[in-house]
């Protein structure tokens, strides 16, 4: 596979995973957020918007260090996690999956507030009028009305994902197998004598991944809208 | 079935204050834009909650705050036609149609599809997307998923409002068949006094936030709180006739009424099929004796039972014709030009032209199931 050895083959396979989990794993938060942040009207909604947006503004090492302060074998929620179910992220392809979802998540959300602060509202009520819940609108109408946004956000937390780089390396380290997804590996073989080569293709494969997802995503959102008209 | 509707509310610097009651047929909430129609309707369907009110519904109390009583929209089972339609973009018209269905409580009677489709005319429109559909057919389809979703009232919020004369034309007698066949009960906001005098039974005049009357087509119509509201060039009055017969040379129809035999352009309706007529005050002409050598065709004799100024050179007389109340406008100059007074017999004269396909309704001014004609069917 494009002369890629077993050890890239991992990375590629690895980064592909814990991008997938990380899209996946965020977007019922995130669109529960979304809607929060859409919505409602409370006190602290600025704060909660901010702390949504926080890891898009600060160094992803800073990020990924309150993430081993809170999520490391001693921190708060790592040892909650660690005694009362067993999950253990630190050092973890699943914590990967946590730092990549982490950074993805104000890209996800936005998108996402974006296409529901589109909605016409009125149709919402049309809904209710002819009997439907609130629970049932929002799967009926809302859902579908926002699934390009939807599908937009999941693109943004995938494809930010695969490149996210500073807060994986601070949190889980760079273990071969377990956390070097696709930037750790290339920036690795950057580091050591004959990696130019080994690099290079990882970059391609990269650039091959995001080119894809971009474009299935402009696919799936023209599908998505063109139902709408 | 009835509604029973007592509310207050505030929107910013508007006060509504609304009492009216709505019996079976078709009730029209009837006056100018910005009166608190649509607010009147909204809170009814329960999209916005009054600050003190009561609305009962067929014997179930569905506002009450007295009592802290607010059902929530959707448990109402009060279809909504809304001005703008507001189909649902990303179904089919078929799905529209259908999407009340799923929250129907099971054992109460539904609507039938396909009598539906067929009332409405919308057959051939199932499978498409709502936005291939022209003004006439969003609205059509509208009032299909409203009725579809079992209602056991019916609001309609000017739902010809978006719409040029041609489309109206096409959607009237659709809403005259809903009034006519279907025994859900018809709450229907317009400032068009046209299809008001065509689709009412009773009418409730709403004007800045309040309810200046109700009461009656053919009785609120003929008031004078309406010139108010209307202008004085459309005040008029409304009364029931029947299609006696054709003149196919002419192309007039002729109808019978308590003030007599009155032609109008060719009516699309057969002998024995009731109509309502709206004669606007300002196309009668009074006379003291019946004329000769005039094109007007239709003269009715009657009594002078009202004479009332209505502006600076403007009467308006009310006369009795056979037990109907005619209006008419004249100058103050002609009315005491031909010294006109109560008591006295005068003729009538109304233009066959004046009396358009606006001012022409089908059914019978009296509510309730089984009124429709046999034209309708």
């Amino acid at each position: 596979m494009l002369g890629l050895t077993p050890d890239e083959v991992t990375a590629v396979r690895l980064s592909l995973r814990v991008a997938t989990w990380a899209m996946i794993a965020s977007l019922p938060l995130g669109i529960a957020v979304a809607m929060l942040l859409a919505r409602c009207e409370f006190w602290g909604k600025a704060l909660v918007n901010g702390l949504v947006h926080l890891p898009l503004v600060l160094p992803p090492v800073v990020t990924g260090y309150a993430l081993l302060l809170l999520f490391g074998r001693n921190g708060p929620l790592g040892r909650l996690l660690a005694e009362h179910f067993g999950i253990v992220l630190a050092f973890r392809w699943t914590g990967a999956a946590l730092a990549c979802a982490v950074m993805g998540f104000p890209l996800m959300v936005r998108a996402i507030r974006l296409s529901i602060e589109a909605v016409d509202r009125r149709l919402e009520d049309a809904a209710g009028t002819l009997g439907a819940s609130p629970a049932w609108i929002f799967a009926t109408i809302t859902l579908p009305l926002i699934l390009p946004g939807i599908l937009a956000g999941m693109i943004l937390s995938f494809a930010k994902a695969l490149g996210e780089f500073g807060a994986t390396i601070t949190f889980v380290s760079n273990i071969p197998g377990e956390t070097q997804t696709l930037p750790s590996a290339i920036y690795t073989l950057t580091q050591v004598p004959g990696g130019e080569a080994g690099a290079l293709r990882l970059s391609l494969v990269s650039v091959a991944i995001s080119l894809t997802a971009l474009l299935v995503s402009e696919a799936l959102a023209r599908r998505a809208s063109a139902r709408l008209r | 079935m009835s509604l029973d509707v007592d509310l207050s509310h505030r929107l910013g610097s508007f006060a509504l204050d609304a009492r009216f009651r709505a019996d079976p047929g078709l009730t029209a909430l009837f006056g100018p834009s910005g009166g608190g129609k649509t607010a009147i309707l909204n809170l009814i369907a329960g999209l916005s909650r009054p600050e003190r009110g009561r609305i009962v519904a067929d014997g179930e109390v569905l506002v009450d705050t007295a009592r802290g009583r607010f059902v929530p929209r959707h448990r109402r089972r009060i279809g909504y036609v809304f001005q703008e339609a507001r189909l649902f973009p990303h179904l089919s018209v078929r799905r529209n149609l259908l999407y009340g269905r799923w929250f129907a409580p099971r054992g109460l009677p539904r609507e039938d599809l396909g009598r539906v489709v067929a009332l409405l005319g919308i057959g051939h429109l199932l499978e498409r997307r709502p936005s291939r559909l022209s003004g006439g057919e969003t609205q059509r389809v509208a009032i299909g998923r409203a009725l579809l979703a079992g209602p056991r009232l019916l609001l309609l919020d000017e739902p010809m409002a978006a719409l040029d004369a041609a489309r109206r034309e096409e959607i009237l007698p659709y809403i005259e068949r809903l009034r006519d066949e279907s025994r859900i009960p018809v709450v229907y906001v317009s400032h068009a006094i046209g299809e008001v005098a065509r689709l009412a039974n009773t009418v409730v005049l709403v004007g800045g936030g309040r309810v200046a009357a109700a009461g009656p087509v053919a009785e609120i119509l003929g008031r004078r709180e309406l010139a108010a509201i209307v202008g004085e060039e459309e005040a008029g009055a409304v009364f029931q006739a029947e299609v006696i017969g054709h003149d196919e040379v002419h192309h007039l129809s002729l109808l019978s009424s308590g003030a007599g035999t009155i032609a109008i352009p060719r009516l699309d309706a057969a002998p024995g099929a009731s109509v309502r007529l709206r004669i606007r005050a300002r196309d009668v002409i009074v006379a003291l004796r019946p004329p000769e050598g005039m094109s007007a065709l239709n003269v009715l004799r009657g009594t002078i039972r009202q004479v009332r100024a209505s502006g600076p050179a403007s009467m308006e007389l009310r006369l009795d014709c056979g037990g109907v109340s005619i209006l008419a406008a004249i100058t103050r100059r002609s009315c005491q030009a031909l010294a006109l007074s109560v008591g006295m017999s005068v003729y009538a004269i109304a233009k066959t032209v004046a009396l358009d396909r606006q001012s022409l309704g089908r059914g019978r001014l009296k509510h309730g199931p089984g009124a429709g004609d046999p034209a309708d069917a």
